[in-house]
């Protein structure tokens, strides 16, 4: 119950304009001084990782809390930039930026045909066959050793430069995940806040009703996909550069089990929850470092016990109560 | 007579159960028609045939002359047909004036790109589909609460709230499936107002699945009986409760007495 | 050739039937899917392994020893992660809960066993020669242990009185209950039969291959699953037919296009039937209510 008014006083929280444009200001500045207080490379590291699980997190969380579909393949997509933008690169000696358009791309439409026959499908038998998806793709890495180099993975992936800079430095990607991460957290919010948005919230409550409003369900369900495919696969184009090698046990099912934890532990169809259980299950682990060989025990036993307790997640999409598209609507008319 | 819609043999069958059987309806732009009988008989179902959730076995649906049998039923609310749920389905998430946007086709059918660019000229359209849907929740009286979690309505306003998603849809027709359960008599004397302000104001044709009796007789222009699937009986209220058919079916299931006490 | 091939798919595909009940029987009853039902299969064979080579058990011992305790850690499973809870979206949360228990056990038996593959030679391998097949004495113990198995089965659940309230719960757990059947019990009993089968399954399997390690429960439950969907999920009848199927699929796809991808079959088997008939060969549709 204590948690409960908690949450409810962070509910009520509204900030106007300027205490908004003030809270960006401080945050663009914790962001920027970061790399110059933290010398340690292994924790920026760390943030890095959390920086790409975030946006991961809400890539699954726009298809799995938003449009209503459990993915347990998400790595396929992951996997899929990551290895198309790394092809690009080594082999066709495309620039970082136009080889993550084009993977993400064909990621996209890869989503859409994927997830055209499984539209009727719900609850466990999507989750089992876009699980039997994800393992078909990681038998297709292992072995398509032409295309993939097999197991062993492509190494050598040579670094980004993006506008004239060169991208090596941990500190450089640093900025740049940060940078990704405040694109995707506004178009995230963006998209929340809008008609489509929450046309495709009611389409994962209940189809039926959505389609009494005149929602096109199949519509919203394929969009879903794309749109959180698409997303999985520009992070996988970053993971790719930023490792500098990608190989197929990055992309193998107990990682897709970690994204679906973290949308489950942050809550589904929640922004900040996204964020909260990404950094929690990423960071957690490494702070407490005897800890981390039992990192999977932990997420599994998570799973269950946030399922037990507090389902809707840490942060549930309920706190969400004030009615964002009224309040944008007024606020850019009244300027 | 300017039809609405109609049903020519509608028929479906769920595996040996024939649920609505060879049933012609017909509806007047503007008058209100009633559906009734006993639990089972197929009112529901006949609904959801002519919403689009079921596709009939056999016949055919006209609405406004056109021949709908094998539109979608996302496309037949675009057309103007809308509906409010016996067991009511509001989005639990979502507040009460959220739930009526989400009906409005401006809000639903916005763009992706509109939504993530959109500027000002996006603000200022998402500004009337506020503007409209909080008068439709002035019509149905709950303006006062659009901030409020739908789920957090007692039952009848929850009722009232359908209606009022119903609406923000811009339909010629609206269906109402027992709109009335679970109200007490005031909440049901508001309902009639309501459903007067939408024929008569608003020029929205309506079609009624109700139980109560007293309710039915006061604001139907017309009653068509349902029994096993099969209509049994259709006419002006005072006619329907003459009609001897209409007291077996109802008396043989034992459900008149209990529709007057409720 | 094609016998030969016929003929050891057979045999896994006996496997396949007897973890696909778990997965069939739990669904019947429940409408969830036992994610961690492969997990709990995993560690039997773990134990039984241990048992035989640590203490030296006969087989018949070690068998039942170990289906037993995968019995038990089913039951517990059901205990600890479905029956508590009860929040409005039941069904996600329990997906969600089972996927949980599933990592849980498989990462729980990599801390405990290691993560590397064991050896179990629990009997010597011999190969006879019948009309130019080659068959081995593992084989046959398979063949004769999973028709034993079926044949339990097939008696308790519609010979007895366990069966009938069984089957009754498969219908309705609500009206079961009404009825004064102890739908509790029954429920526990489901899994604690679908569990002692797996367990029995994965150390045959363990034996077979000669090869016990944490995920072997993954990819064994995956086409156990894919068989109970084949065969339509909630039936027996269907599991059993569909574990055989997917088995002799997976046997001729090996041998004639292409090894390397055998254990994709199972998987596009099952995704083709979930997209064509997900209400698989034997298994009745369902409506939804509006």
């Amino acid at each position: 119950m204590k948690m409960k008014a908690f949450f409810s006083k962070l509910k009520d929280i509204r900030l106007n304009r300027w205490q908004r444009i003030l809270l960006i200001i401080v945050l663009a500045g914790i962001v920027i001084s970061a790399p110059y207080i933290i010398e340690d490379n292994y924790v920026l590291h760390i943030l890095i990782l959390c920086g790409i699980y975030v946006c991961l997190t809400l890539s699954l969380n726009l298809i799995i809390g938003w449009s209503g579909q459990f993915s347990l393949g998400h790595v396929c997509f992951y996997g899929m930039g990551a290895y198309i933008t790394t092809l690009l690169i080594t082999q066709q000696n495309m620039g970082f930026f136009q080889a993550t358009l084009l993977s993400t791309l064909l990621t996209s439409i890869f989503a859409m045909l994927l997830c055209l026959p499984t539209l009727k499908l719900r609850g466990d038998y999507l989750a089992v066959i876009t699980l039997g998806f994800g393992e078909v793709f990681r038998l297709f890495l292992t072995n398509a050793v032409d295309l993939t180099k097999g197991p062993a993975g492509i190494p050598n992936i040579p670094d980004p430069v993006l506008f004239g800079f060169e991208i090596s430095s941990k500190q450089a990607y640093f900025y740049f995940i940060a940078i990704v991460v405040a694109v995707f957290l506004f178009f995230m919010k963006r998209f929340n806040n809008s008609g489509f948005g929450m046309a495709m919230m009611v389409v994962n409550e209940d189809d039926i009703a959505a389609t009494a409003l005149g929602i096109n369900v199949v519509k919203y369900k394929l969009w879903g996909f794309v749109i959180g495919g698409g997303m999985a696969a520009m992070i996988g184009s970053f993971y790719a550069v930023y490792m500098g090698m990608i190989s197929p046990t990055s992309f193998a099912y107990a990682e897709s089990i970690k994204m679906v934890s973290m949308v489950v532990l942050g809550g589904m169809g929640s922004i900040p929850g996204s964020v909260l259980g990404a950094v929690l299950l990423t960071a957690l682990p490494e702070v407490l470092r005897s800890f981390s060989e039992y990192r999977m025990v932990v997420y599994g036993a998570l799973m269950v016990i946030m399922m037990i307790f507090r389902p809707e997640g840490i942060w549930a999409r309920s706190n969400r109560m004030l009615n964002e598209y009224k309040i944008r609507a007024f606020e850019s008319v009244k300027k | 007579m300017n039809k609405i819609i109609e049903t020519k043999e509608v028929t479906i069958r769920f595996g040996g159960l024939v649920a609505v059987d060879s049933v012609n309806l017909v509806q007047r732009r503007g008058e209100v028609l009633s559906l009734i009988g006993p639990n089972g008989a197929g009112k529901t179902t006949l609904f959801n045939l002519l919403t689009g959730v079921y596709h009939c076995t056999s016949g055919n649906i006209f609405f406004d002359y056109k021949n709908i049998t094998n539109v979608k039923a996302h496309e037949r609310t675009k057309l103007g047909i809308a509906r409010t749920f016996q067991n009511i389905r509001l989005v639990k998430s979502m507040t009460v004036l959220e739930n009526v946007l989400i009906a409005h086709p401006e809000c639903n059918r916005e763009g992706l790109l509109g939504a993530l660019f959109g500027m000002g000229r996006t603000a200022g359209k998402r500004r009337q589909v506020v503007e409209e849907c909080l008068e439709l929740l002035d019509i149905v009286g709950l303006k006062e609460m659009e901030a409020e979690m739908a789920t957090s309505l007692p039952y009848g306003k929850q009722r009232l709230l359908e209606i009022a998603r119903g609406l923000a849809t811009k339909p010629q027709l609206l269906l109402l499936d027992e709109p009335g359960a679970g109200m007490n008599g005031i909440e049901k004397e508001e309902l009639t107002n309501v459903i007067h302000y939408i024929t008569e104001k608003m020029k929205v044709t309506v079609l009624i699945i109700e139980h109560d009796m007293k309710f039915v007789m006061g604001i139907s222009d017309r009653i068509i009986v349902l029994d096993h699937g099969q209509k049994i009986a259709e006419g002006k209220p005072e006619e329907i409760q003459t009609n001897p058919r209409v007291i077996e079916a109802y008396l043989g299931s034992g459900e008149f007495k209990d529709e007057e006490e409720a | 050739m094609f016998f030969q091939h016929l003929i050891n798919g057979i045999i896994v595909g006996g496997i396949y039937a007897m973890v696909a009940l778990g997965y069939s029987m739990v669904y019947g009853v429940l409408q969830i899917v036992n994610w961690a039902h492969a997990d709990v299969l995993m560690f039997a064979t773990f134990i039984g392994l241990i048992l035989a080579t640590k203490l030296n058990m006969p087989v018949l011992v070690m068998i039942i020893l170990a289906a037993a305790f995968a019995a038990i850690l089913g039951m517990s499973v059901e205990r600890v992660a479905y029956r508590p809870i009860k929040s409005g979206n039941r069904k996600m949360a329990v997906l969600v809960s089972a996927l949980g228990m599933s990592t849980f056990l498989q990462n729980l038996a990599q801390l405990i066993f290691g993560s590397t593959t064991r050896q179990f030679k629990a009997i010597e391998s011999k190969t006879y020669m019948v009309g130019g097949l080659s068959i081995s004495n593992l084989q046959i113990l398979i063949l004769v242990v999973t028709a034993i198995m079926l044949l339990i089965l097939y008696i308790l659940v519609y010979k007895t009185k366990v069966g009938v309230a069984m089957r009754a719960c498969s219908v309705s757990v609500n009206n079961a209950k009404l009825m004064g059947i102890n739908t509790n019990l029954i429920i526990s009993g489901t899994f604690a039969i679908g569990a002692f089968m797996a367990g029995v399954a994965g150390i045959l399997i363990g034996v077979y291959y000669s090869a016990v390690y944490p995920t072997m429960g993954y990819l064994l439950g995956m086409k156990a699953f894919a068989a109970a969907i084949l065969g339509g999920i909630g039936s027996i009848m269907g599991s059993v037919l569909g574990g055989f199927i997917i088995g002799i699929i997976e046997c001729l796809g090996a041998g004639y296009i292409s090894p390397a991808y055998r254990d994709a079959f199972a998987f596009l088997v099952m995704i083709v039937i979930l997209v064509i008939r997900p209400s698989g060969l034997m298994g009745a549709k369902r409506i939804d209510k509006v």
